[in-house]
């Protein structure tokens, strides 16, 4: 039986990891290499870096990053943040990126899924999509929830997949940060209207909302940053958890 | 030293690090006789059958790989390549191996593409050695080789049954990521550098 994944996420700037990350033995902690290859001897079973760097430098910084961390890494990782274009996808390709997760750029041209899917097959391409609950509908947002569109999350999910999206990438911009758990109701829905794997994002504070949204919304993979880099939950008493609750896992 | 047939259907670099890491030797095989320097060859590819199937023409090494009695092994669409057909684009493909590949079926209740971590059920072949049963591979496909028991030698479940490996005589397919499996995976091109 297929195993559901966990994902822990990571926030690149400059080819560094940020965001406070407290693992006890770790050298450097804003070393990706390192960070990543720690997270995979934890029994991660995918990582997602998001590149948050907003200089002109960022491409050649990131494949270098990606580069270093495909030398080392022995599970399958995907790169998102500024990806605009066919060359940027194949460039972080070539670096040895398994995926590539986009944004904004596909809002904005929507063309580029089908680009991508056609460019280098559908399982390279990960929608991520940002959405909050106003006046009674789901809404993408862009900008990290800043910015609303007038595209009903739903739809464009919808669309997304007939465009040849591989997967997407849920975060529920209610949720996040929260802790209070993922919004189970919404990627249930979401997952019943497509054929294509979904990563759950946002939300996650404790072990039992990782059961709960297997459970309850039957997602692909469940991905969260701040309570795995602050040893808030470990990896190996998650997937304990999770298969006592019959969750498939790899242990 | 392994030789890796490289014609242009996908990304090495994940393969190349993956073997650096275990200190085994590679180098690329791009004409006939680049075939006869190395002991072991390895067909990779990601992608679409059909077009890399195109590609592999292109590089007039087909027949030379057909009649090699070295260990070669084919990884995902590399694998699909060595069955006869695949239903991506109707490819006629090398046919070292009397097994097709088919299409996922979505009325069988599962998502496509095939994607993440799944058991693999090894039987004993010298590429398994060392890995038990139920062992989890990283799997990413939308098409799938039929099961056969005369060549499958490790099989697993997604909606149906299918080989998640294959061999005939010196012929070795994998349809999992050996190079993405964690250490599994890397025992797997360990075994496969070891075969004589």
């Amino acid at each position: 039986m297929l195993s559901k994944r966990i994902i822990p996420c990571l926030d690149v700037k400059d080819g560094r990891t940020v965001k406070g990350v407290n693992f006890v033995d770790l050298r450097d902690a804003g070393d990706p290499v390192e960070l990543a290859a720690q997270y995979a001897q934890q029994g991660a079973d995918e990582l997602v870096f998001l590149d948050i760097t907003a200089t002109h430098e960022r491409r050649k910084t990131m494949i270098e990053m990606v580069k270093s961390v495909a030398r080392q890494l022995n599970i399958p990782f995907t790169i998102g943040g500024g990806i605009t274009e066919l060359a940027d996808a194949e460039a972080l390709l070539n670096a040895g990126a398994d995926k590539i997760s986009i944004n904004s750029a596909a809002v904005r041209n929507p063309k580029l899924i089908e680009e991508l899917a056609k460019a280098f097959g559908v399982q390279f391409v990960v929608l991520a999509v940002d959405t909050k609950f106003v006046d009674g509908r789901n809404m993408v947002h862009l900008n990290g929830g800043r910015l609303i569109t007038e595209l009903e999350t739903e739809n464009w999910i919808k669309q997304a997949e007939d465009l040849g999206a591989g997967e997407i990438l849920l975060t529920s911009m209610d949720h996040d940060g929260t802790k209070a758990g993922f919004d189970c109701g919404l990627l249930h829905k979401v997952n019943q209207m497509i054929n294509i794997p979904i990563i759950a994002s946002g939300g996650a504070g404790n072990m039992d909302h990782f059961t709960e949204v297997f459970q309850k919304a039957n997602v692909d993979a469940a991905l969260a940053a701040s309570v795995f880099h602050y040893g808030e939950i470990l990896i190996p008493d998650l997937k304990q958890e999770l298969k006592r609750n019959q969750i498939p896992v790899r242990i | 030293m392994i030789g890796i047939i490289n014609y242009g259907a996908g990304n090495i670099f994940s393969l190349t690090a993956a073997l650096d890491r275990l200190k085994v030797e590679y180098g690329m095989v791009n004409t006939k006789a680049d075939l006869e320097k190395y002991s072991h060859i390895i067909i990779p590819g990601v992608g679409h059958a059909g077009a890399a199937m195109e590609k592999l023409k292109g590089t007039g090494l087909i027949e030379a790989i057909k009649k090699l009695s070295k260990p070669v092994l084919g990884i995902c669409v590399g694998m699909q390549l060595i069955t006869e057909h695949s239903e991506e684009g109707d490819a006629a493909l090398l046919s070292i191996v009397p097994v097709r590949t088919k299409k996922f079926n979505k009325s069988l209740n599962i998502k496509i593409p095939h994607m993440g971590w799944n058991a693999v059920h090894p039987k004993n072949n010298s590429l398994f050695e060392g890995v038990e049963d139920n062992t989890q591979f990283y799997f990413v496909h939308s098409y799938f080789i039929e099961y056969n028991p005369t060549f499958d030698i490790a099989s697993a479940n997604y909606g149906l049954k299918f080989s998640a490996a294959v061999q005939k005589d010196n012929f070795y397919g994998v349809q999992f990521h050996p190079e993405k499996s964690g250490k599994a995976g890397e025992q797997i091109l360990k075994n496969f550098s070891n075969l004589n």
